[in-house]
């Protein structure tokens, strides 16, 4: 079991440099900002699954707030995108709501909510990806897992941030569902972290500033940020993401998303 | 307030959860201590309490109904506790509802006292539950598990919880769900003062079963779900008492000299067989579904069937448009009031649901129903809000309107009214 996931996790990075070469016709600089995407996803291959709780602080211009709680659960999916069940906690009224979604990185997801007044489940449409989740100005597309084929690239050059030298990357969504044409990105040139992303909305101008701060590393190799703000530069309003409980290799399995885990999660 | 509360030993709740932890394992043939149960139960409690008024722009038709106002209160917990890392579980879910003029309104209900396990590849559901099946939304015809509290709300969606034992087996090729249902549970219906409904009260007291085992009949219920690509699948075959009440009326002996007449309800033996589908393609939902239903009564086929569309991000903002449009259609044709039929045999359904996407969840719901066959209208806008973190406040409008005299609805022509609720959920 174990042998075969590294054994996939080498196929998958060996994909990843494959499509790195094949891709002819690139610039120099289009190329090297695809290298440097697949190297920042190679790093972080191979965790299997994971589990983790995510609070966030939204923030409204007049300096309102509120919470929202939800716990994740994901599992690697090699050679596609990966699943994830996301169990609803805070506010109150929407506790026992979950969600359950098989990502694709090219074809569209496949995403089922859990409606506990009902006990309904229901298949939605995945279409959704530039509107608020949970009210919060992060969009659906923000949470979604990072696959190299959802975007285009152009490295732009080499930046100080943080006091670590960073690649700055930007990269063009290829889903024309996005709310963005494009979003700036910085990794350090040492981790492939990345530290800081802006993002331009459909008319192309900045819409949102997310910053990464407090990177923890697990397993000796993954790092996550424990803190996420994005900063929304055209309504003043903000949210603050907070992660904590992370856990890699706990043992999660194929069984645990499915349409009865869906049902039952908490 | 964190949610989950590791139990702590002292816990009054701990006694029980063993004891049925302990029975639990004993079943499943997995010997554990109750020591070792015990010390990573996880309990928590969560539910709500809400104010109800209601308004009714006339007085009612028939002569013991409310005149325009009837507020209410309702409490709904939910009585959480999980062991062995969630693969063992105890759900009680307890309802309660206070209304201030219909007594057959003022009723309680265990919604849930269920005892789940799941493993990889199969699951036990134990006790009383809620099931519920389907893809549409104006009607819900393939769901057949619970029976309706119907004197909670006019909608139906609410639900009376069902004693089962379900056994769920997960397979590459679909989810395969055994049900034995034991228990039968009559449906409820709002009494003489009470408001939306026909012009005789349904007696409670007149009930008859064509089986003879009559509330004890053991129902029975095969379900298969898969999903492939785009497409959702469910399929199922039931055997048992039709939830279905036929009414008829019967003379009502009375103290006084007045002779009275009521509804009587007979529940008979049924077989059913749904299915339903629901495609998602891009920005549309199709959706379908369809019952056969055989009685020693009838034979009848119903369809549902319609599309939501989504519209993301209207008007250059964080706005959610849907769109909604099902048709309704049932065999049995018009029907005579009174007889045997469904009040939903061409009927066409048109809704939008606007998702605002802000901090407070801002939904609005609206929806006209229109009978094909003849003249007659339903209009419902819900609206909804969260204040606060913990309240929810809604509006709900209902505006019915039938000239056939052949038609529930025309019984209900008066029953015009707006709701207006608060919720607290702890």
């Amino acid at each position: 079991m174990f042998t075969q996931k590294i054994l996939m996790s080498a196929i998958t990075a060996l994909c990843l440099t494959l499509v790195s070469n094949s891709s002819a016709a690139l610039t120099i600089e289009e190329q090297k900002g695809l290298d440097i995407s697949i190297e920042a996803k190679k790093r972080d291959l191979g965790w299997q699954d994971s589990m983790s709780d995510m609070q966030m602080l939204l923030r409204n211009k007049q300096g309102q707030e509120s919470i929202r709680e939800v716990k994740m659960k994901s599992l690697e999916v090699l050679n596609d995108g990966d699943k994830s069940l996301t169990t609803f906690n805070k506010p109150r009224d929407v506790k026992g709501t979950a969600f359950l979604s098989f990502s694709h990185p090219v074809v569209s997801d496949d995403q089922w909510l859990f409606l506990p007044a009902l006990k309904r489940v229901k298949r939605i449409s995945s279409r959704n990806k530039s509107g608020p989740f949970m009210g919060s100005e992060f969009a659906f597309e923000d949470l979604s897992s990072f696959e190299v084929e959802k975007y285009t690239y152009k490295y732009l050059g080499e930046e100080e941030l943080n006091g670590l030298t960073n690649f700055k990357v930007e990269q063009y969504p290829v889903d024309e569902n996005s709310g963005y044409t494009r979003r700036i990105v910085w990794l350090d040139t040492k981790e492939y972290r990345v530290h800081k992303i802006d993002f331009y909305d459909r008319k192309d101008s900045l819409l949102k500033t997310l910053t990464f701060s407090d990177y923890k590393q697990y397993l000796a190799k993954y790092w996550r940020a424990d803190k996420q703000e994005m900063v929304n530069q055209q309504n003043g309003k903000s949210t603050v993401l907070t992660w904590s409980n992370y856990a890699f290799k706990t043992g999660l399995k194929e069984s645990d998303f499915n349409r009865n885990s869906l049902k039952r999660a908490r | 307030m964190t949610v989950l509360l590791e139990i702590a030993v002292k816990t009054k709740f701990k006694g029980s959860v063993t004891a049925i932890a302990v029975c639990a394992s004993m079943l499943l043939a997995q010997p554990l201590f109750a020591q070792e149960v015990a010390s990573d139960i996880e309990f928590e409690t969560t539910g709500n309490i809400a104010l109800e008024q209601r308004y009714f722009s006339d007085e009612g038709l028939y002569p013991q109904q409310l005149s325009h106002s009837q507020s209410s209160l309702s409490i709904e917990a939910e009585l959480y506790w999980q062991w062995n890392e969630g693969s063992d579980s105890v759900i009680f879910t307890p309802f309660y509802r206070i209304d201030s003029q219909d007594e057959e309104r003022t009723h309680g209900d265990i919604r849930e006292l269920a005892y789940v396990h799941a493993s990889d590849d199969w699951e036990l559901r134990l006790g009383i539950r809620k099931e519920f099946w389907g893809v549409t939304e104006f009607q819900h015809l393939v769901d057949v598990i619970n029976q309706t509290d119907g004197v909670e709300d006019f909608d139906g969606e609410d639900k009376l919880g069902q004693q089962m034992v379900n056994l769920s087996l997960v397979n590459d090729w679909g989810i395969v769900d055994v049900f034995l249902l034991p228990g039968f549970r009559e449906r409820t219906y709002a009494g003489e003062d009470g408001r939306l409904r026909g012009p005789l009260v349904v007696d409670d007291n007149m009930v008859s079963y064509e089986s003879s085992a009559g509330q004890q009949h053991l129902d029975f219920a095969l379900r298969w779900a898969h999903s492939i690509g785009d497409f959702d699948f469910g399929s199922y075959w039931f055997h048992g008492t039709n939830r279905e009440a036929y009414l008829s009326p019967s003379l009502q002996t009375t103290t006084s000299d007045l002779t009275q007449y009521s509804l009587q309800q007979h529940y008979a033996q049924m077989d059913q067989l749904g299915v339903d589908v629901q495609a998602t393609l891009g920005d549309w939902l199709w959706k379908f579904e369809s019952i056969y239903r055989t009685t020693s009564i009838e034979d009848f086929v119903a369809t549902q069937a319609g599309f939501e569309y989504s519209f993301i991000g209207v008007f250059d903002s964080n706005l959610d448009l849907g769109l909604l449009m099902e048709h309704s259609w049932d065999s049995r044709g018009e029907v005579e009031l009174g007889e045997q039929g469904s009040l939903m045999q061409n009927d066409l359904f048109l809704g939008a649901r606007l998702a605002f996407n802000d901090m407070q969840s801002s939904e609005l719901l609206m929806g006209i129903g229109s009978d094909l066959d003849h003249n007659a209208f339903s209009f419902i806008l819900e609206a909804n809000r969260r204040f606060g973190d913990n309240f929810i406040a809604s509006v709900d409008v209902r505006l019915l309107q039938s000239n056939d005299e052949n038609d529930l609805l025309k019984s209900l022509n008066k029953d015009d009214h707006l709701q207006l609720s608060l919720a607290w959920y702890f």
